[in-house]
């Protein structure tokens, strides 16, 4: 780099306004987020691991992470949005959209695997791309539009399947190794998301594109005048949502063996808000990591299965991730020190 | 009376049985001292300035005033008898108020209800006593003098500046005052409403109102103040009279040396324009037409509300052009957007830093790389070992004083934060630098480092524009002064022939009431996305 000289300032008292030992606290709260994860994570898992000696068993933590793949997909890009300072809570609907897509399309192309899922991510594509539309050039707050998507979206997925489950994907060879197949002794469906988890990591981490997102959530003023093109990242974040959440019902289809319109996706939205959340991702924007919110997808599934194990009623453990979700936000406003005095930011 | 005491009281008189006292203040925020045991009395009929550089600890005396924070150690007193402030409405009740330095204003209701927000008037069944409202605020603005520059009837968001801090002083006024702080009251303000507001002060001394008043402005605080006390690093430097002391006595006790010259004056500016502002106009700003020449400092001058952010925002695109022409070095630009002013050369400092510039939670590092990542990358992937250098690089040029680049700007004091600005644009190196306030709300010693800065920038044949209201900062920096007023421009003015009287005849309006009512700067400023 060729650098300009600039001749020094006259000395100045040297007020050091380092306060080290504080730097080093903010440093460890940042990196407490994610150890108080993991802290809950070994908790739940010692706790349901006494309680039943196959819950710790190489099978069962399998079907967990199957479990938690599709929601673990919706999560990390859920964070993205969240980072941006957005929200959607029309993910569920934009999967379940996808699945009925993806088996209709897959039956009437003659049991085209491929062709099934393209038609999914297309229709994923246009149905993020026209949230952020609405968002950005209809002016509406993200958390209605994407309200308005969760309604509309499943409604067209009741509407072109007629409300029942569509086609059997099951005899293809593609669905099967998506539902079934293994690499590595890991399933297929779990490689998919670490490496969608990865990609998404970088993007946000070590390209100028994440450092952009992370500058529109936390200050949307600044990040114009430094001369990036909020409303094109903007749609780009909902296009990009849109793709993984085609994904994740692609995914949804596989694993049902058909294209469910609302089964199995619908709640995805909230767990996968929960997630985020409890990653450390703060609702007004800016803040976020995909590792923070993959421990938390990781904490609530284990959670989950374990109850099942149990033989807990599944209301319970709609209980738990609502108090769950509370409980989390509660502690981060707790660790920024805002102060209790009407509503929160 | 003082204390940390090497000299001894001065001139007033320290058994004073009205007015406020702080006595042995320390405040310990974890292990951070911010004050450590301070003494000082704020009299009854007294204007107290109380001066610091940022850091100094003078915003955490105020909150200890107001009950926003409580003293680790000592007590506060008002008319001789301890207080128990645990929080800001025990204050309120004592008759402590503050005007703080960002007016609080509700938006959509109106002046009076703003004024009275907390405290309406109501009628049975709580229904608002809109008569009695009405009454109220006719009756408090006339005992003031404000019945010309304030319509009770106007909402909050068509306030100017000058109003919303006309509000914040009828709010403090409500109940029985006794003491009252300005907190950097003049630092949205241009000269002549300071004018009205000083007299206003006056007013309230007269009455028997203990005032505090904290400002960077050492014009002001001569005008102004009875007494000047000084904090230094959480304590008391001295408390001096204002009357037997002068700018260098005071400034070398806040910086505790000499600040020979805050100004480098160079001639550096050379032929060739670099900016060519052609006629332009906006919905803000009319005809307005510029040149600024490499290596030159250009300050723009005026009121607040004369259209000069504006015209700032336009040059910055990022606010449309109607008509008119930008050339830079002789080439006509396209100015849709901020991207293509940035990659034509345009770089903007804006006013509010925190609010238009800074990632509060990001790190040094972040900020300054900002609008540089573009160069910094490889298949879009940051360069993070460059990344990191060109951030190390221009902090240090800079001297941003932290602990590293990866500490988060939130945590720097404000004349840090304007060099973390100033990296990100420096580190881009472009043909046009426009600095919207470079030296609001920042410290004397960060300054005079700031000043530095602009001139080192000159040298190497930066094109400047520097919008500033403070008028000794204008006449320093400046090669060439251009006037505006109404969004035009009235006058131009060369070094030789710039001082105060001649920058403030062009810059007045004809008729004040249209410089009350008219949009400003600030109103736009915070307007957020566009």
């Amino acid at each position: 780099m060729t650098q300009q000289t600039l001749t020094s300032p006259p000395a100045a008292p040297v007020k050091d306004t380092a306060r080290p030992s504080r730097a080093r606290g903010v440093l460890s709260a940042i990196g407490g987020q994610n150890l108080s994860l993991i802290g809950a994570l070994a908790v739940v898992l010692t706790l349901f691991g006494s309680l039943n000696s196959n819950y710790l068993s190489w099978n069962n933590i399998q079907v967990i992470a199957e479990a938690v793949t599709i929601t673990g997909l919706l999560a990390v890009v859920q964070t993205v949005v969240i980072i941006c300072g957005g929200l959607d809570i029309s993910v569920g609907s934009q999967a379940g959209l996808a699945s009925v897509v993806s088996a209709m399309a897959f039956t009437s192309a003659g049991s085209s695997a491929l062709l099934g899922i393209a038609a999914a991510v297309g229709v994923g594509i246009l149905v993020g791309i026209l949230n952020g539309l609405v968002i950005v050039y209809g002016r509406v707050n993200a958390t209605i539009a994407t309200l308005a998507g969760l309604a509309a979206y499943k409604g067209v997925a009741q509407l072109v399947s007629g409300g029942a489950a569509q086609g059997y994907v099951l005899n293809d060879s593609v669905f099967i190794f998506l539902s079934r197949g293994k690499i590595a002794g890991l399933p297929v469906m779990v490689w998919i998301l670490v490496l969608v988890a990865i990609g998404v990591h970088i993007l946000l981490k070590y390209t100028d594109i994440g450092r952009n997102i992370y500058a529109i959530g936390g200050n949307d003023t600044a990040a114009r005048l430094a001369g990036i093109n909020i409303n094109k990242y903007l749609i780009a974040v909902y296009a990009v949502i849109g793709i993984v959440a085609a994904l994740a019902g692609v995914l949804l289809t596989a694993r049902t063996g058909s294209g469910q319109p609302t089964s199995g996706s619908e709640g995805l939205e909230l767990k996968a808000i929960t997630a985020a959340a409890l990653g450390g991702c703060v609702l007004k924007g800016g803040k976020g990591t995909v590792g923070g919110t993959l421990l938390a997808v990781a904490l609530l599934g284990a959670l989950e299965n374990g109850l099942t194990v149990q033989g807990i009623n599944a209301f319970w453990q709609n209980v738990a991730q609502g108090a769950l979700l509370v409980i989390a936000v509660v502690i981060q406003q707790r660790r920024n020190g805002e102060r209790a005095v009407g509503l929160p930011d | 009376m003082t204390t940390s005491g090497e000299k001894p009281p001065p001139a007033s008189d320290s058994r004073l049985a009205t007015g406020a006292r702080v006595e042995g203040i320390v405040k310990r925020f974890g292990p951070v001292q911010a004050l450590g045991g301070v003494t000082l009395d704020f009299p009854a009929g007294q204007v107290t300035a109380l001066m610091g550089e940022n850091g100094a600890g003078k915003s955490t005396l105020l909150k200890i005033l107001t009950g926003d924070h409580q003293p680790t150690e000592g007590r506060v007193l008002l008319d001789g008898r301890p207080l128990t402030l645990n929080s800001p409405i025990d204050a309120h009740k004592a008759g402590i108020r503050i005007i703080p330095q960002e007016p609080e204003i509700i938006p959509h209701v109106s002046v009076a209800e703003n004024v009275y927000a907390g405290t309406l008037p109501r009628r049975a069944g709580r229904r608002l006593d809109r008569a009695e409202l009405a009454r109220r605020i006719r009756a408090d603005l006339a005992r003031l003098g404000f019945e010309k520059v304030l319509d009770p009837d106007l909402l909050g968001s068509q306030l100017t500046p000058a109003q919303r801090q006309l509000v914040e002083i009828l709010r403090a006024l409500t109940g029985e005052a006794k003491v009252i702080a300005f907190d950097e009251p003049t630092s949205s303000l241009s000269e002549h409403e300071a004018e009205a507001l000083f007299a206003l002060i006056g007013r309230l001394r007269a009455e028997g109102i203990a005032v505090i008043y904290v400002s960077h402005r050492m014009k002001e605080i001569f005008q102004l103040a009875d007494r000047v006390a000084v904090l230094r690093d959480g304590g008391v430097a001295d408390v001096v009279d204002a009357a037997s002391t002068d700018e260098g006595e005071v400034v070398r006790l806040m910086v505790g040396r000499d600040l020979t010259s805050l100004f480098v004056r160079q001639d550096v500016a050379r032929d060739e324009v670099v900016l060519d502002v052609r006629e332009v106009t906006t919905d803000d700003v009319t005809n307005v037409s510029l040149t600024v020449r490499a290596g030159e400092v250009v300050a723009l001058a005026g009121l607040v509300g004369a259209g000069r952010s504006e015209l700032a925002q336009a040059l910055a695109g990022d606010v449309p052009i109607r008509s008119g022409e930008v050339r830079l070095n002789g080439t006509p630009l396209r100015l849709r957007s901020p991207k293509e002013a940035i990659r034509a050369g345009i770089g903007l400092a804006p006013e509010e830093r925190k609010a238009q510039a800074l990632f509060l939670h990001r790190s040094i590092r972040d900020n300054a790389s900002l609008v540089s990542l573009e160069r910094l990358r490889r298949w879009r992937l940051v360069k993070v070992g460059a990344e990191r250098a060109l951030a190390q690089d221009y902090s240090d040029r800079l001297r941003v004083r932290a602990p590293g680049i990866e500490h988060e700007v939130r945590k720097l004091s404000g004349g840090n934060q304007q060099k973390v600005v100033l990296a990100r644009w420096l580190a881009r190196k472009p043909a046009v630098l426009i600095l919207d306030e470079p030296t609001r709300g920042v410290d004397v010693g960060a300054k005079a480092e700031i000043y530095h800065i602009i001139a080192d920038l000159a040298k190497q044949g930066v094109a400047l524009l520097v919008i500033s209201s403070e008028l000794p900062e204008v006449l320093g920096l400046a090669d060439r002064v251009v006037v505006m007023q109404n969004g035009r421009v009235t006058g131009e003015l060369g070094r030789a022939e710039a001082s105060e009287e001649a920058i403030l005849n062009l810059a007045m309006a004809d008729d004040l009431t249209d410089v009350v009512t008219a949009r400003t700067d600030h109103d736009r400023a915070s307007g957020g996305t566009r």
